[in-house]
């Protein structure tokens, strides 16, 4: 693999309702953000298994961002809630299994805000790419 | 192991122009599952639908994946091009190569690279899908109107006149709205009383409507086609079925110094009180903060004069539950606050007046009986300055005002300067603006009439400081064509203050779950092709909540909202979303933590007998899901410790199996 200019592997989840809009409409309007995010789609932000993130870790990822409703405006009333309290645990749980903090992230963007999706999104993967790649939740097992 | 078929699109260039199509389709041929994988211009065109079918028929595939643009745009079209082709449309995944890859980024290799990865996660999603069926539910046959404006009016005359049942919750003690307020209409000037209380009065009597004023929604739950609404109905402390709305008890009551809200306080009025002649539901209401009675017990006036015994002074806010199918949400406009633009004086002189304060004081109705007078002294003012814009188009970096064009002030203003033209000539009228902007069906040729007709003095240029110097108002400004500073003592300066969401829509759409833009206008689930529904199904948009609108736009729009609600209520049955949690009850132990986040109430649990070693029963307690209630967050499968909770359509099989193919 050359490795020419250092491209961080970003994951995003994000929800149907608000942020993959916000995301879509970050297309529609043609707002830049690096190549680097991949977005994933669930239902909503508490369809997020912290699990997901650290498979995500584990295969390679070196950056996981999770995005949601504004806290009150989820679609399914109360879900972004549980994903608040849920990754405030696992993200304190982070650096115990040897992940920078920096690499997870929620952030809520609504279905209006593309210039927000767009920015969070450069300045995720500006950070991301700061800390280096992610080696040290490597499960060799994978390596091929 | 399912059979794939991958169909690249390229949106003519817009996906094409960043993606290498054919590089695409290539390089998905060889990934697991995979059978067939080809690219066309337009998949979602006729043609392209056949191609699907085609092959979906040709290749016997299971599975398809289509690359091309975001799933909430054509999900659903190539869902039912798999169901006509004889395949579970939910067999189908999309990767959302447009939006979300050729539109951001810019160089043809990196969007390619990108595009292959997306479509990869999706094969490996589709893989590992199931055929769905999604359940059926009732539709209750009832709309709710949230406003009783001219959008709440129109959208509820329209469903109703289809043959359906509509209430309509008004927060003010009548129907009407801004609408009610306005003296003439452009660009026809039509008074508008004479147009909108004929539609009042059918309302009111329609069979079909009933309407809740001096009510407001207090709760929201259920989903598109079931929703259950408590509506609160304050208390008027008036039996409104025996009022007769003679009027006796407000000229008997002794509080006569309430400002008159519906005059924007120019004038005042009773405690007990009818806002205006042609209300509708024309019955009285006391104001409790004004009310002797109701505050100190002393009084009861009203009690007595009244003929049919309708005041009730002990009466409480009432609580109503019903079922809809749809909810229009028309909560409508107010024009913003002018505290923070002391630079016109707004609150130093009774004499700068807003535009809807303007409106009110021509009016035959109003506090001078349409006299058009100053408010400090009752003259009739020589000198009149209009300003426009004022909140309107603001710098984004200001810390008052909005960036967006209020859209209706450029108008009204032509229509009260050509009004007081035509009735006072002899009164002089300017006009400041930053840019005339009339778009609409006869509206440049009104504004012009205002200019060469009327004489009215248009000036380009912004109103710096008015200063309030004995009875006359020193009105700086500036002439950005004639590049002059002007200096003009007024009688009169009326504000074109910028209209904004009323405050009642924020908590709304949090009810609704019904999503808002930066500025509280609520949001359409599409702005070109889905302009009256909001993303939430089951909830329609009508009017000045969505964005600043003119009357024949609203009229239009609560039209256009009305055929929504009524296709669906015309349907017997809803097709509901079969995307739910289920929970495997071999691996379920019942401990209740999937029950304790449902935001529904939809999972219950049963105990079943289970077979056990030795030929031996056992009898367990374990979750079970109702899919009609379900509405598929996936709160549960999180919270479940022992993994038996899944969410289809979502399972975390399939969300594994994206994270893996976008972490290849």
């Amino acid at each position: 693999m050359q490795m020419s200019e250092y491209k961080p592997l970003i994951v995003a989840f994000c929800c149907n309702w608000c942020s993959y809009a916000g995301a879509d409409l970050a297309g529609n309007n043609r707002l830049a953000y690096p190549a680097d995010v991949k977005i994933i789609r669930v239902p909503c932000s508490c369809r997020v298994n912290p699990m997901f993130i650290l498979r995500a870790f584990q295969r390679g990822a070196d950056g996981v961002i999770l995005c949601g409703c504004h806290p009150g405006d989820c679609h399914y009333t109360s879900g972004n809630y549980f994903t608040r309290r849920r990754m405030a645990l696992l993200f304190s749980m982070l650096d115990f299994l040897g992940i920078e903090r920096e690499r997870t992230r929620v952030e809520w963007v609504s279905a209006a805000e593309g210039a927000k999706f767009a920015a969070t999104m450069n300045d995720f993967v500006a950070t991301v790419a700061a800390l280096g790649e992610n080696k040290r939740l490597e499960d060799l097992r994978c390596k091929r | 192991m399912q059979r794939v078929g991958v169909f690249v699109c390229w949106c003519g260039s817009n996906i094409a122009g960043t993606v290498d199509v054919q590089a695409v389709s290539e390089a998905l041929k060889n990934e697991p599952g995979v059978v067939f994988s080809a690219n066309y211009q337009y998949m979602c065109s006729q043609a392209g639908q056949d191609m699907i079918k085609q092959a979906i028929i040709e290749h016997k595939l299971t599975g398809i994946v289509v690359c091309s643009c975001s799933p909430r745009m054509h999900e659903a079209t190539f869902r039912k091009t798999a169901q006509a082709a004889g395949i579970n449309p939910y067999m189908v995944e999309i990767a959302n190569i447009r939006e979300q890859c050729s539109w951001v980024h810019k160089e043809m290799e990196i969007g390619t690279e990108k595009a292959i990865i997306l479509g990869r996660a999706a094969i490996a999603k589709v893989n590992l899908n199931a055929p769905l069926t999604p359940g059926e539910s009732p539709v209750t046959k009832r709309a709710l109107v949230i406003g009783g404006g001219i959008a709440g009016i129109q959208t509820a005359l329209d469903i109703a006149d289809a043959g359906f049942c509509v209430d309509i919750v008004e927060k003010k003690p009548t129907i009407g709205g801004k609408m009610a307020q306005l003296d003439k209409t452009f660009p026809t000037l039509d008074c508008a009383a004479c147009i909108l209380t004929p539609k009042m009065v059918d309302v009111a009597q329609h069979e079909k409507i009933r309407i809740f004023s001096y009510s407001e929604v207090e709760e929201v739950g259920g989903f598109v086609g079931n929703f259950d609404v408590k509506i609160r109905k304050h208390a008027r402390y008036v039996n409104e079925d025996i009022c007769t709305g003679c009027g006796d008890c407000v000229s008997k009551c002794p509080m006569k110094k309430v400002p008159n809200e519906f005059n924007l306080g120019m004038d005042n009025r009773s405690a007990i009180y009818i806002p205006f002649a042609q209300a509708v539901p024309k019955v009285a209401t006391i104001d409790p903060n004004a009310c002797n009675m109701i505050k100190n017990g002393k009084c009861g006036l009203c009690a007595r004069v009244c003929a049919a015994g309708a005041i009730d002074y002990t009466q409480q806010d009432e609580i109503i539950e019903e079922k809809y199918g749809a909810i229009v949400v028309a909560t409508g406009f107010n024009p913003i606050s002018m505290d923070q633009f002391d630079e016109f004086a707004y609150n130093q002189s009774k004499d700068v007046i807003t535009s809807l304060e303007f409106e009110r004081l021509t009016n035959a109705a109003g506090p001078s009986a349409g006299k058009l007078l100053r408010p400090s002294d009752g003259k009739h003012p020589q000198t009149i300055v209009f300003v426009q814009c004022v909140g309107s188009r603001c710098d984004a970096c200001a810390e008052k005002g909005k960036e967006y064009c209020s859209k209706i002030c450029c108008m009204y203003t032509a229509k009260h300067a050509m009004l007081t033209r035509d009735k006072y000539p002899d009164t002089d009228v300017y006009v400041f603006y930053i840019d005339v902007r009339t778009p609409g069906k006869n509206f440049d040729e009104f504004y012009r009439r205002a200019v060469e007709e009327y004489g009215v003095h248009y000036i380009k240029g912004m109103v710096g400081k008015v200063t309030p110097q004995g009875d006359k108002l020193k009105v700086q400004a500036s002439d950005l064509l004639a590049n002059k500073q002007l200096h003009i003592d007024a009688d009169l300066v009326v504000l074109a203050a910028a209209i904004e969401p009323d405050a009642s829509a924020r908590p709304l759409a949090t009810m609704l779950t019904a999503s808002m833009d930066t500025n509280d206008f609520f949001t359409e689930a599409h702005p070109k092709l889905r302009p009256v529904e909001s993303p939430t199904a089951g909830v329609f948009l009508s009017g000045a909540c969505q964005g600043p609108k003119d009357i024949p736009e609203t009229v239009s729009q609560a039209g256009a909202a009305a055929a929504k609600v009524i296709g669906l209520l015309a349907k017997d049955k809803l097709q509901g979303n079969p995307c739910v949690a289920s929970a495997n009850e071999m691996m379920c132990n019942g401990c209740s933590s999937c029950e304790r986040v449902c935001p529904y109430g939809a999972i219950t649990y049963e105990n079943k007998e289970f077979r056990m070693p030795n030929r031996t029963t056992a009898i367990r307690r374990v979750a079970s899901v109702n899919p009609a209630v379900c509405q598929g967050c996936g709160a549960c499968t999180v919270a479940c410790p022992s993994g038996a909770m899944d969410l289809r359509g979502f399972a975390n099989k399939q969300i594994m199996a994206e994270v893996d193919a976008i972490c290849k």
